[in-house]
């Protein structure tokens, strides 16, 4: 938790390929800025969704991945010297007096920045939440879909379900401090990492924990604290007893915290106009999957385009009253100095 | 062409027409079918366009793909007759399909 409060330029909300390339346009106009995901990489969709699926609609790329192209953002924006901050949400975001924006994270990171670029996609990725009934019930005492602190589980009976690689992970994490726990997945076979499962598969054959087949189909427990969960399986049904669940059923797109900006919103997107980009808000922009306007469509290589002309009005946003010579990266030397391919 | 019937949670019934080619969740998403969320655009990636297949059909639509079953792992309730309707195949053979659409994707 930091209190430093972060000035900058421009901050970028969410790292996918619109705000990766958001970063190389600001750039070439002398913009500085900082991204922020809520993932734990960049690539937004293209890394969480599909980073080995071929996408063939990027202009000049015949045929590339998601993870390739995210790279290649990444090379391209590399001479820019942007900060990025990932594991974090953006939560806050508030306009101050001086004109400038202040954007807080739920990781305790402050900005103060002159222009927002919200490039968020469809929202901010958050983890499933099973649809058991009575579950919400169970949400932050007993149930929770990420962990924070590891140490508030210790001694717990643990029940972890499913089978990739964040139930893995947590199974072997948590083993070690838990009371008991348990593995339960709807089949006896894992997408997790393969040495996960052996080290998971060892410790169930030392006994030290319990795998079980099955899904969950409800929660028993009293104020909030759980007792056990009933689980059907093709032998029948069974229960297991638990203080504490872990479900892990991959993320889901929430809109999340940009509802709560004061933004005015159509059909949970932003509406921009199509010369600027930007906002009901002066200053802040929104380009990508998040934004809507006449004849919209959701292609990286249009919020590459927004991207193009949401900079010159930032540009103009951060230096009112300036001109803004437009020049090209094949024969300025000064875009070429910036590059540092000059 | 293929008629598709999608059976809400409630019971409700939504027939509509499937082109050869196209998969069941495109048709139901052009269709605006309630349920089938797709997150994921029909990359297989996200598991929110779960569908129960009716009995009589499982032999026509055909196994899960390894991917499929895999990207099973992150639905809810999942069953002998779930597929993920991005990766059924419209075809004549399906004409007359039925399918049931999850309470809840997620």
């Amino acid at each position: 938790m930091s209190e430093e409060v972060i000035s900058t330029d421009a901050v970028i909300v969410g790292a996918g390929p619109c705000g990766l390339f958001a970063i190389f346009e600001l750039g070439l106009l002398d913009i500085k800025c900082h991204v922020v995901d809520i993932l734990d990489r960049p690539g937004g969709q293209c890394a969480e969704l599909y980073p080995e699926k071929p996408i063939y609609d990027i202009p000049a790329l015949p045929i590339v991945t998601g993870s390739e192209l995210t790279h290649r953002l990444l090379d391209q924006a590399k001479p820019f010297k942007p900060e990025y901050h990932f594991n974090q949400m953006v939560t806050e975001l508030r306009k101050l007096d001086d004109g400038k924006f202040e954007l807080k994270t739920d990781g305790g990171i402050v900005f103060h920045a002159k222009v927002v670029v919200i490039a968020a996609g469809g929202g901010s990725f958050q983890p499933k939440k099973p649809p058991i009934p009575g579950i919400d019930a169970y949400e932050g005492q007993s149930v929770f879909y990420s962990v924070k602190k590891m140490e508030a589980l210790r001694g717990r009976d643990i029940l972890i379900v499913g089978g990739g690689d964040s139930a893995l992970d947590w199974t072997l994490n948590l083993q070690p401090i838990a009371n008991s726990l348990t593995l339960l997945h709807r089949r006896d076979d894992f997408r997790a990492a393969p040495d996960s499962v052996k080290k998971m598969r060892e410790l169930v054959a030392a006994g030290k924990m319990q795998l079980k087949l099955g899904q969950v189909t409800g929660l028993t427990g009293d104020n909030g604290v759980l007792a056990s969960a009933q689980v059907k399986s093709t032998d029948g049904n069974f229960n297991i007893a638990a203080n504490t669940m872990l479900p892990f059923f991959g993320l889901t797109m929430k809109l999340g915290p940009v509802a709560e900006w004061g933004l005015n919103l159509h059909e949970n997107l932003v509406p921009v106009d199509t010369a600027k980009f930007e906002t009901s808000t002066q200053g802040i922009f929104a380009i990508g999957d998040i934004n809507t306007y006449p004849g919209k469509l959701k292609l990286i290589l249009s919020g590459f385009h927004e991207a193009a002309l949401m900079a010159q009005e930032a540009f103009h946003h951060i230096h009112p009253g300036e001109r803004l010579l437009f020049q090209y990266t094949t024969s300025s030397s000064s875009l070429q100095k910036k590059l540092g391919v000059a | 062409m293929a008629k598709i019937t999608f059976i809400q949670h409630n019971g409700t019934e939504q027939t509509v027409d499937g082109q050869a080619g196209m998969t069941v969740m495109e048709t139901a998403v052009k269709n605006m079918v309630p349920g089938i969320d797709a997150d994921c655009g029909g990359a297989c990636a996200c598991a929110t366009c779960h569908v129960y297949v009716e009995p009589g059909w499982l032999e026509k639509t055909g196994p899960r793909n390894p991917m499929e079953e895999d990207m099973l792992d992150f639905a809810f309730d999942v069953r002998d007759e779930s597929r993920l309707s991005c990766q059924i195949k419209v075809s004549d053979v399906l004409d007359g399909l039925r399918v049931r659409v999850p309470e809840k994707q997620f």
